[in-house]
């Protein structure tokens, strides 16, 4: 009894030594950093506490000529926030679309080619995203490799770098991966007699992706959605070589007030960012639970 | 599989690798250009083996990558263990929460959060700039971190419990059965970890962008840089080789990976009960 006791005294002992740094690590810099994000967002220049900075992104405005050419007010944060979350959400649709197919096409194929096929996709995802946005530019360009190969076809060029267009398939293309990954993980695990029961019961193939397989897949879809809509949202690099920077997204804003060393305002765009992101996967987990628990 | 699906994902694969092709392409053009082939040449390599910048760049990535990993990769195995030995509820799911953030938030929000905590602790010593290589290696290891623990966390779960118990039992302290029976039972899962640090600490930007000083220079910020200015058939080169090393190390990390779900694991089992004896005596 008594050698038991000391032995998990001991073991108590050991997993608090083994589990001390990490502790101590996570506080000191992943829960402090963040708290500093929010003391920065109120504090002016001289750490006095103020709304200005969070106020500011709500109220700046910039002047613009619309379609007519008459000058016209903006709230410049707030248009940029739209943009964003805009191009983030038809990315991630089209992540959603192209790859929810995939997924279903992959985790129906035999086991070799199921792990094929994943590394493949996981491939491009360890190409320096820089250079990847950068070699889309050579590619998109007005006199870049598309625009040849249609030339010797004989086809009118197009024009796609500097459009949205342009930003969207560079966030399409930097973060598909994420949507494929979750989705086909959820896939392969599904069972098949599911679907020939849903079969053997009458339901044709729409009924069948609607009433069996859409359903089980939606955890993996919901994670999709979430690990590409969270990085696209807050991207800042795609906008300013395919958009030729002419659509300033919400990384880039912060990302320029970092530039020009206005910290309280880059931490208070950043803290907005954080709470509307926190929100959205609340809301989204809540949905989630009900759909999949119903 | 159908045509139909074959021809879907021939497409998709066709848009995922088309950059990638672009890029092996024109890093052999013997020209300046980024979209005309003129001829194939190494002259963009050895232009690179000739640039102090990126070749300093370079030493610097590695050593950073280096530090973080194993940093991260020591802390967060001891950290598993912990985690997966914790008896109150309360507080494994709060750590569980804590150590899922630098996943989910925004790479762009990590690294403000680092740089304003590192700024402004700076300024209370009176620094005039506190970003240097400390200040990144602090925040490349706080990012690995999580990926290691997710590694190591499952192997521990399937990890027969009676394994430390008999050895602890034949009279290991807990410290040998933990480096004795449990290590060698988790190792694919530390290596998978180490591997998966490394590579993210080598391939992060935006993180580093916002941690780094203007004295340290990884790969990725002197790639930034170089794509403020025309961009030259060089950084291909470079992207080409940081390529396949990276594909080399995951496939090393796969390798270690099924090696230890399926051969070793037959070995190990005959292994185990001998080992938890030898360890004793």
């Amino acid at each position: 009894m008594k050698s038991n006791n000391s032995i998990s005294k001991r073991n108590d002992l050991v997993r608090k030594l083994a589990l001390a740094p990490y502790s101590v690590w996570a506080v000191l810099f992943i829960v402090v950093p963040l708290l500093f994000v929010a003391y920065y967002a109120f504090t002016d220049n001289d750490f006095n506490f103020t709304f200005d900075n969070v106020a500011r992104f709500f109220t700046a405005t910039t002047s613009v000529f619309d379609k007519q050419g008459m000058p016209k007010e903006v709230h410049t944060y707030l248009v940029i926030f739209m943009r964003s979350l805009r191009l983030a959400a038809i990315s991630t649709l089209i992540c959603l679309l192209l790859g929810y197919p995939l997924a279903y096409i992959i985790s129906r194929a035999g086991a070799k080619t199921q792990k094929v096929i994943i590394t493949l996709i996981m491939i491009p995802m360890w190409m320096n995203f820089l250079i990847r946005t950068y070699a889309w530019m050579t590619i998109l360009q007005d006199s870049g490799i598309i625009n040849r190969i249609l030339g010797h076809l004989g086809i009118s060029p197009i024009h796609i770098i500097g459009t949205e267009a342009a930003v969207i398939i560079g966030m399409v293309y930097d973060y598909f991966p994420y949507m494929v990954l979750p989705i086909y993980s959820i896939m392969a695990k599904m069972d098949n007699k599911l679907i020939e029961a849903a079969r053997d019961l009458g339901c044709n193939s729409a009924g069948v992706l609607r009433r069996v397989i859409w359903p089980l897949s939606l955890p993996g879809v919901i994670s999709g959605i979430t690990m590409v809509l969270i990085p696209s949202i807050s991207t800042f690099y795609i906008s300013q070589k395919l958009g030729y920077g002419k659509f300033y997204l919400i990384g880039d804003a912060i990302e320029g007030q970092y530039a020009a060393n206005n910290l309280h305002f880059a931490a208070a765009i950043a803290f907005i960012l954080m709470v509307i992101l926190l929100a959205a996967m609340v809301l989204m987990q809540r949905y989630a639970d009900k759909k999949t628990c119903a | 599989m159908k045509t139909t699906s074959k021809i879907y994902t021939a497409l998709i694969m066709i848009f995922l690798f088309a950059p990638i092709a672009v890029l092996l392409i024109f890093s052999f053009n013997e020209s300046k250009s980024l979209s005309v082939f003129s001829g194939f040449s190494l002259h963009w390599y050895s232009e690179l083996f000739h640039d102090y910048a990126t070749l300093n760049a370079l030493k610097n990535t590695v050593l950073l990558a280096v530090c973080a990993s194993v940093i991260a990769t020591v802390t967060g195995t001891a950290a598993a263990v912990g985690i997966t030995k914790m008896r109150n509820k309360y507080l494994k799911v709060t750590l569980n929460t804590v150590t899922n953030i630098p996943m989910i938030n925004p790479d762009i929000i990590t690294g403000i959060s680092l740089m304003l905590m590192f700024v402004f602790v700076g300024r209370l010593f009176g620094a005039a700039t506190s970003l240097n290589f400390g200040t990144m290696l602090i925040s490349h290891i706080t990012f690995c971190l999580p990926y290691v623990i997710l590694q190591v966390l499952p192997k521990l779960q399937q990890m027969d419990k009676a394994l430390p118990e008999a050895a602890m039992d034949l009279g290991c302290t807990p410290f040998k059965a933990f480096y004795k029976v449990i290590i060698p039972e988790i190792l694919p899962g530390i290596v998978t970890g180490m591997i998966m640090a490394f590579t993210l600490s080598l391939d992060d930007f935006v993180i580093s962008y916002f941690t780094s000083g203007n004295g340290f220079q990884t790969l990725p910020i002197r790639i930034y840089n170089m794509t403020k200015k025309t961009v030259t058939p060089k950084m291909y080169a470079l992207a080409t080789l940081i390529f396949f090393v990276i594909l080399m190390l995951l496939l090393i990390s796969n390798l270690a990976d099924s090696e230890g779900d399926k051969t070793i694991k037959e070995a190990r089992k005959r292994k185990k009960m001998r080992k938890a004896t030898e360890a004793a005596n």
